[in-house]
């Protein structure tokens, strides 16, 4: 696995996951509508990002879709990445 | 040409996307009851069915005090000296002698140091954050907090962040993570309403105090009887006086009717008055509901005997969940949810009761996390042992015809799913 994707899955699994939480953690799990990330707390995910890797995602595309797994997220990171470069 | 302004598509859209509620079976409807607020009550539902007499188990009316002929005979009296209403905001016209005689006595009874009254408490947290704080802030917030709380922060320009459900250490961490904040703000129920947990309030105000940050309690769920005289979460965490901040409702256990206010520290609730757009721009309280409320404040302050009564039927109610094998969230709060996990269940169950005359709500997602579906009851003061009793039998009745007595949760969900 890439390094974004461990760290984002990293970030996830730390974020949102109860202590004592087993749920398997992957790249596609769905977060939103699997109901681990809502869109109360999807905004510390949003900064997390914003600010580890260096973009601006505007609030337009920082949908709840966007956000639904890992996999779109870095789908998303690297495409606000490469409009910075 | 057009004989109205809506749309032509707008009634199709709208007719699929409430199809579309009634499919996924979250369409709501409501239960006429042709009664006063008790613990039974009579009520029509179906619309149209006759008139069934069911106990009460889903009402906020912890301390039964909603149709108490004291608070009754209070508002009686506030009708008349004070008249119906005041037409009026609360700045413009809108002000008597009760209105501020409520907030004086408001501020003495959670031991803070002024108090505004707002319409309601979604009004309360719906005008707070923005009066407060601005863009140099941070709010920091309980990840169950109530979903006022959560629109009255959206409002807010602020910073927003969320911390695990109850868990100081990731809340030390976002303490830290926003040390460079002007002011930061944790934001926390005193009770959660669908767990019926308590926050750990203690525990908030030492990590608060030692991070230099600022307290909100919205007690909503517990003012009137949680404490040993009823003070609410601080009251019961030792921190009466230390909370900056705490917003509450007279719509549950102090008499039912409407109505909230924000008492905490002077200087935010002067800005509150000078700021909150639901205090500005929203009628002022009704002089016949301030009335009653003084009384309720007379009464929860005269004696214990309803609160003590309270935390006997949630002590007794959970003992009997239990005993019938019940999966229930643990705690010592009146709300006492009976965990499903499953959301037809949840409606099944509740339907079911209501056959054997006990009123109950399933609630599911998005009110509750997915695969978290419940029954929550909530205890009353006006419920007798009787009362409880009757109720149990039809839980066990029900429960039985579910399979679902003594059983565990990964049982449960085996059988009916998430």
């Amino acid at each position: 696995m890439d390094e974004l994707k461990k760290t984002i899955l990293d970030y996830v699994r730390r974020e949102y996951l109860e202590e004592g939480d087993e749920r398997e953690l992957k790249t596609d799990t769905p977060l939103i509508t699997g109901g681990i990330v809502d869109s109360f707390s999807m905004v510390s995910l949003k900064r997390f990002l914003e600010r580890k890797y260096a973009v601006k995602i505007p609030d337009a595309d920082a949908t709840p879709e966007a956000f639904n797994t890992v996999d779109s997220i870095v789908e998303l990171v690297e495409r606000f990445k490469a409009v910075e470069v | 040409m057009a004989t109205e302004t809506l749309p032509a598509t707008f009634r199709d859209i709208t007719r699929a996307e409430l199809e579309a509620l009634k499919a996924a079976g979250l369409f709501k409807e409501e239960r006429y009851i042709h009664a006063p607020q008790g613990a039974e009550i009579e009520v029509e539902f179906p619309a149209g069915a006759p008139l069934k007499k069911v106990l009460n188990l889903c009402s906020n009316n912890y301390l039964g005090l909603s149709s108490h002929p004291d608070v009754l005979a209070a508002a009686h009296a506030g009708l008349d000296r004070r008249g119906y209403g005041m037409s009026s905001v609360r700045f413009i016209c809108g002000t008597q002698d009760i209105h501020r005689e409520l907030e004086n006595r408001l501020t003495e009874f959670l031991g803070t140091e002024d108090t505004l009254l707002f319409s309601s408490c979604l009004d309360a947290n719906a005008g707070v954050f923005e009066a407060i704080l601005s863009d140099k802030d941070v709010m920091i917030a309980d990840r169950l907090v109530h979903a006022s709380i959560v629109d009255g922060m959206r409002l807010c320009k602020a910073m927003q962040d969320t911390y695990k459900h109850s868990d100081m250490g990731h809340l030390e961490e976002k303490l830290v993570e926003h040390a460079g904040k002007r002011f930061r703000l944790v934001i926390t129920d005193g009770v959660f309403s669908m767990d019926g947990d308590l926050a750990k309030l203690d525990e908030i105000v030492a990590l608060c105090q030692k991070h230099d940050t600022m307290v909100f309690v919205d007690d909503s769920h517990a003012s009137g009887f949680i404490g040993r005289t009823g003070r609410g979460t601080p009251e019961r965490f030792g921190v009466f006086g230390k909370i900056d901040v705490i917003t509450t409702t007279f719509g549950k256990a102090l008499g039912g009717a409407s109505g909230g206010c924000v008492s905490g520290r002077r200087e935010i609730v002067e800005l509150c008055r000078q700021r909150a757009r639901p205090y500005l721009f929203s009628n002022t309280l009704a002089s016949v509901i301030v009335a009653a409320t003084l009384k309720v404040l007379d009464l929860v302050s005269a004696t214990t005997e309803r609160r003590d009564r309270l935390e006997h039927n949630a002590r007794y109610w959970r003992g009997l969940l239990t005993q019938a094998g019940f999966d229930i969230k643990a705690g010592e709060s009146p709300i006492v949810p009976v965990m499903l996990y499953n959301a037809k269940l949840a409606q099944d169950v509740a339907r079911d009761l209501f056959a054997e005359g006990v009123y109950v709500v399933g609630f599911f997602f998005p009110v509750v996390p997915k695969g978290q579906a419940r029954i929550r009851t909530q205890l009353s003061a006006g419920h007798t042992t009787a009362h409880l009793d009757k109720a149990i039998e039809a839980f066990r009745k029900v429960g039985k015809k579910h399979d679902i007595l003594g059983k565990s949760k990964n049982e449960i969900v085996d059988r009916y799913g998430l």
